[in-house]
């Protein structure tokens, strides 16, 4: 089978608006969570969250562009300039036809939604825009990467909740290494950030008024973000002949569905997604240097994860670095193994390790080394991504250095 | 008044465990009921709804929130005070 390489990445998120302004944030441990700025927000309980505020639609996006991308396409067609443009890849001829775009979501065009119903429920208008469907529909950042790029191959978007973008990049990756396609642009975009979105995540009772402090004992409960980010993985013969700047290798990914509860956690069924990802990139717990952590900030995520890690790592775990972003940049639903996947190209390529913020007193059910706080410089050579889904579909990518 | 209350009570948590109000009694728990975590947030939603009363739950720390659902008995009585409080 061929190998897959990533040459390129782009970000917009709540730390920065591109992959330099992102890692340096993460780097230095900053936050991204502040106060929630939209209409009707003074109606939430829950009113912080790891909001895009210096977005300027207009400077970006021209008029014609605007009614047709609801923010999270405008999220996805950002990062994915910046990804294609440090990849250096042109999609004519036959690798336009050999290259495709999947992207994860989960919520799709939620505040064009949010927007319309508002305007005819609340406000009694019986008329909409005629773009509402299209800038609405999950698929519309896809579409419009795809178009503004001319990617002609296999292209689609992947819905699984908090695993979208996992499931998305772990499909992009296989693609590639069986030959379905040479480049593949992937990465996931989530905007929930509206008065819809975050009051129906209110309903759960899940949600933090105050901080996302993963693992700690005083932790209680999800903050959520908005973004997106996107990477070009390429086949690594394709990039190489080119002379192409490598950031990582993607080396094995595993999918799992725990088959028990629509929103708690299996301790077993993220077991059996980190230890597939272990065996299909044909690595040793012991290799692994890093693990992105879904790392929610929940009382039952954080518990179940660690003791996942402790199962399939086994004795390694005790040594393994595990760190939650989520607590600087929130949790991006269908977007965050993207943005997550950052802090893993951050840790094989530059050898920093990226902190879970807001560490304030140990918990014995969370007794990794979860990097309170601070980042560490520690070269790794391998490392993790985990994303848990509601639903029980659980998605694992590994990553490996490229020397 | 009182007793109305513990009576919407009892239902809604007889109607989450799919029992008759009569076979639901005040020392039980929602566990010894059957209901689980999201069976305890509908009940939640159905008491804020019935009662127009905001009830303080946030399911990452069940105990330490002043809303006390350790029983049927000590959910009604919350209930009872909650509704003193935002009703007065």
């Amino acid at each position: 089978m061929r190998r897959v390489v990533i040459t390129g990445a782009g970000t917009v998120n709540a730390l920065g608006l591109s992959v330099p302004a992102t890692l340096a944030a993460m780097r230095e441990g900053k936050s991204g969570i502040s106060d929630l700025n939209f209409r009707d927000v003074d109606r939430l309980a829950i009113k912080i969250g790891g909001q895009i505020h210096n977005w300027d639609t207009e400077s970006r996006f021209n008029r014609q562009q605007i009614v047709l991308y609801d923010r999270f396409t405008q999220f996805a067609l950002t990062a994915a300039r910046e990804a294609i443009t440090q990849s250096g890849l042109e999609f004519i001829g036959d690798l336009a036809t050999r290259s495709g775009v999947i992207f994860g979501t989960s919520g799709g065009g939620l505040t064009t939604q949010d927007d319309n119903y508002r305007m005819v429920y609340e406000e009694g208008k019986n008329r909409v825009h005629p773009f509402v469907v299209p800038k609405l529909m999950n698929n519309a950042s896809c579409s419009h990467v795809s178009m503004e790029y001319n990617l002609k191959g296999p292209s689609f978007t992947v819905a699984t909740a908090c695993a979208s973008s996992n499931h998305a990049m772990g499909q992009a990756f296989n693609m590639v290494r069986c030959g379905m396609a040479t480049a593949m642009v992937t990465g996931g975009s989530e905007s929930m950030l509206c008065f819809g979105g975050v009051k129906a995540w209110e309903g759960l009772r899940v949600m933090s008024k105050d901080a996302c402090r993963p693992f700690s004992l005083n932790r209680n409960g999800m903050v959520q973000g908005e973004g997106a980010a996107v990477f070009v993985f390429e086949e690594y013969e394709h990039a190489k002949a080119r002379g192409a700047d490598i950031l990582c290798e993607v080396a094995g990914f595993s999918m799992t569905s725990d088959a028990s509860d629509i929103v708690m956690p299996s301790k077993q069924g993220a077991a059996r997604a980190i230890s597939g990802a272990l065996q299909d990139a044909k690595l040793n717990p012991d290799q692994i240097g890093y693990i992105n952590a879904h790392g929610t900030g929940t009382a039952a995520n954080d518990k179940t994860e660690c003791a996942a890690v402790a199962d399939a790592l086994g004795y390694h775990a005790d040594r393994v670095m595990m760190s939650s972003t989520k607590s600087m940049h929130g949790h991006l639903i269908g977007g965050t193994g993207a943005v997550e996947l950052l802090a893993c190209i951050m840790a094989l390529k530059d050898g920093v390790i990226a902190p879970t913020i807001n560490y304030e007193e140990p918990d014995p059910e969370c007794a990794l080394d979860v990097v309170p706080n601070e980042a560490r410089d520690v070269q790794v050579d391998a490392v993790l991504s985990n994303a848990f889904a509601f639903g029980g579909l659980n998605a694992v990518l590994a990553l490996r250095r490229v020397h | 008044m009182s007793s109305e209350i513990k009576d919407k009570v009892i239902a809604i948590i007889a109607e989450q465990a799919v029992l008759e109000p009569s076979d639901v009694t005040e020392g039980q728990s929602l566990a010894d009921l059957g209901i689980d975590s999201l069976g305890l947030v509908e009940c939640i939603f159905a008491i804020e709804e019935t009662f127009d009363i905001s009830v303080p739950f946030n399911a990452n720390e069940p105990d330490q929130s002043d809303f006390d659902i350790s029983s049927v008995a000590s959910i009604v009585t919350a209930v009872e005070s909650l509704i003193a409080e935002q009703k007065a």
